[in-house]
């Protein structure tokens, strides 16, 4: 059995927002009946079309793929269209207390309809991603069973840090039925990995007070948080105080006999990133 | 909440019969069978009575039974054995819709010179034996198929399928470890040459199997070391699940004519009653001779898994063809294989009874069931239409 949050059983056992809005300003489809999933959102604006007053959802698809519709709408209400562009697959997940990984492609398609309701509202060009629907495409296809393009692939590695193919297929479902485009999917992680390093920051000379700990956040969040996701595992920042930093471990990392390791490890990463005299500590929370 | 469990072809309850059986040879009766002494041999007389229930069941000779630790060890030690005892011989038959026990054993196979053809299955999960004629040759060194298939019931003409393996001089396995205990099986008129079965299947415990191999049939082990089960398989005997087995088996045997007349009537009302409560719903394999107690049923415009999880929390367990219950990202082998359309593949739940299961227990599935498959419905942004007429 899967290893649900109490959030993610709270979701699928009572969803909130399902059904539909008559006079939606914006609605978005993905996925297909074939897929093994699908959602449908509909956004509904205020009278200055700038704020989400309104969200709800149609989707077919497992309990994780109706928590994450449910926790997209709840999210998204009283968010103007660019804040909730902003919001990433990641947001999703973590507001349900984290998914499986292997389930972790119910929460991209919560991001990708809502893309797509509000690049159908504005007019402007479709992301092209989604399964099977009749956009025009944009980029090649690399998986031809679930109609998943280069495009959408990379920015899905990029954002999530994926670094294995099997990670591709669990956030995507790209490469997960016939298998034919996995070698394509690795190529495609090491030009995405290729372009990162080119831009990787060096450890800055002198930082103040409140640049090291956004930098400290922007570390935890873009280089050791999906490192820790790859084992099943997590953390969440406690507290910072000057260069001694707080972390709790969650799900496979709490209790994990190897934590401790794992501490170092985050300690050597933010060192290594951030400031030469940060220390890590573990702690309950 | 006290659980439903309708998940039978997955594993079930070790009977408590079964379990007294086995339970003094843990702490008290746990000497070696292959040792002198008095302490051993006694345990070693139990395993002998066991061996002969066991072989009592199918219809075999007890030195015909081999012990193994499951029904994947079985399966692979006897296709390993045939592909040893023919070197020459470079084919193996098998069908697409196998345990991965077989077919994830046969596909590697495929990568190391052997030819390996997988039998089609029709709409309703049926072999087409014209096909196994046409592709079996001199060259055949196994055929290996299924008593009855574990997601659908489906039974195949093992028979009929063994009349044509044995014209071209072909070993034949059947995986039999969904049909021992529910359908009669009698080796002694069969023209099966290697079966596997497995002991969780039929209320004895986890990590205990046999691979029955036919005298005279040749046969080489997989796993080699001391002389246990005549050096057909080495390593110190699971005494105690192997008692277990004995006992499993004695009373499968006894609680056969129950199987076939009072679960068989338990599955076909749940089959009859969802069918008419529930709006596009069809049987899997509806149509084809079936095991008594296994019931598939797909719903269209459901996802399977939502479906187990809103059972689940009623206590009712049951399992699904569905790809998210897999954690692969398709639909189940064996649906897709008999050309289950997707929208109907995704929504497929197995139920699979036991002896243990009352009409009680199935009048809570007929009354929640429609609920649920109403409510994920009324979540979907598919088939819409269904939800008037319900």
């Amino acid at each position: 059995m899967w290893d649900y949050t109490d959030k993610v059983k709270e979701h699928f056992m009572n969803p909130r927002n399902v059904g539909d809005i008559a006079d939606a300003d914006a609605v978005g489809e993905v996925g297909s009946l074939a897929c093994g999933d699908a959602l449908k959102l509909f956004i509904k604006l205020d009278e200055q079309k700038e704020r989400i007053v309104d969200a709800k959802f149609q989707t077919f698809g497992c309990g994780s793929a109706i928590a994450s519709s449910s926790a997209l709408t709840e999210m998204i209400k009283g968010k103007t269209l660019d804040e909730a562009l902003q919001i990433t697959n990641q947001e999703i997940a973590d507001f349900l207390g984290g998914l499986p990984e292997e389930k972790m492609h119910c929460s991209v398609m919560g991001q990708e309809a809502l893309e797509v309701a509000i690049a159908k509202y504005r007019g402007g060009p479709i992301p092209t991603h989604d399964h099977g629907h009749e956009h025009e495409q944009e980029g090649e296809i690399v998986c031809k069973c679930f109609g998943l393009t280069d495009g959408f692939l990379k920015k899905v590695i990029a954002q999530n840090r994926l670094h294995t193919a099997e990670q591709v297929t669990h956030f995507t479902k790209a490469g997960g039925a016939c298998g034919g485009c996995i070698p394509k999917i690795k190529e495609l992680i090491a030009e995405v990995l290729g372009e990162q390093q080119q831009r990787e920051p060096k450890r800055p000379e002198r930082l103040t007070n409140l640049r090291k700990m956004q930098l400290i956040q922007e570390v935890l969040e873009n280089d050791v948080r999906p490192q820790l996701w790859a084992d099943g595992g997590d953390l969440e920042l406690i507290d910072i105080a000057g260069s001694a930093v707080q972390i709790a471990f969650r799900k496979a990392c709490a209790g994990c006999a190897s934590s401790g390791y794992t501490a170092r490890f985050v300690e050597q990463k933010l060192r290594e990133l951030v400031a030469e005299d940060i220390t890590v500590e573990e702690v309950q929370g | 909440m006290k659980e439903i469990y309708l998940d039978n072809n997955a594993t079930t309850r070790v009977d408590d019969d079964v379990f007294e059986e086995m339970r003094p040879y843990f702490c008290e009766l746990y000497g070696n069978p292959s040792s002198m002494h008095y302490f051993g041999g006694q345990v070693q007389k139990k395993v002998d009575e066991a061996r002969q229930r066991v072989a009592g069941l199918i219809g075999a000779h007890p030195e015909e039974i081999i012990f193994t630790a499951c029904g994947t060890e079985s399966d692979n030690a006897a296709i390993r054995s045939a592909l040893e005892v023919f070197p020459n011989k470079r084919h193996v038959i098998t069908t697409r819709v196998e345990h991965p026990a077989v077919l994830t054993l046969c596909r590697g196979l495929s990568k190391h010179g052997y030819r390996v053809t997988e039998l089609n299955v029709d709409g309703e999960g049926r072999l087409d034996l014209d096909e196994l004629r046409s592709a079996i040759d001199e060259n055949t060194a196994i055929v290996s198929v299924m008593y009855a298939n574990n997601e659908t019931g489906v039974i195949f003409p093992i028979e009929e399928i063994g009349r044509i393996v044995k014209e071209k001089g072909a070993l034949f396995h059947t995986d039999a470890v969904q049909a021992v205990g529910k359908i009669p099986l009698n080796m002694a008129e069969s023209t099966v040459d290697m079966l596997s079965l497995s002991g969780h299947k039929l209320h004895a415990p986890k990590g205990i199997g046999i691979l029955y191999v036919r005298k005279g049939v040749p046969f080489r082990p997989l796993l080699v070391g001391g002389h246990q089960e005549k050096s057909r398989r080495a390593g110190t005997e699971n005494t105690a699940s192997i008692i277990a087995l004995g006992k499993a088996c004695e009373l499968a045997g006894r609680y056969l004519e129950d199987e076939n007349t009072r679960v068989k009537a338990m599955r076909d009302r749940l089959e009859r009653e969802l069918l008419s409560l529930i709006p596009a719903a069809r049987i899997n394999g509806g149509k084809a001779d079936r095991l008594p107690n296994t019931l598939s049923i797909a719903f269209e415009f459901v996802e399977g898994e939502l479906i187990l999880l809103y059972l689940s929390e009623l206590g009712i367990c049951a399992s699904s063809g569905s790809a998210c219950t897999s954690g692969s990202l398709e639909p189940s082998h064996v649906l897709r294989a008999m050309g289950v359309p997707f929208t109907c593949a995704h929504g497929s739940i197995r139920f699979s009874l036991s002896r243990f299961t009352t009409d009680g227990e199935i009048d809570t599935v007929i009354r929640e069931l429609p609920q649920i498959i109403r409510r994920g419905r009324e979540m979907s942004p598919f088939g819409r239409e269904l939800l008037q007429k319900s």
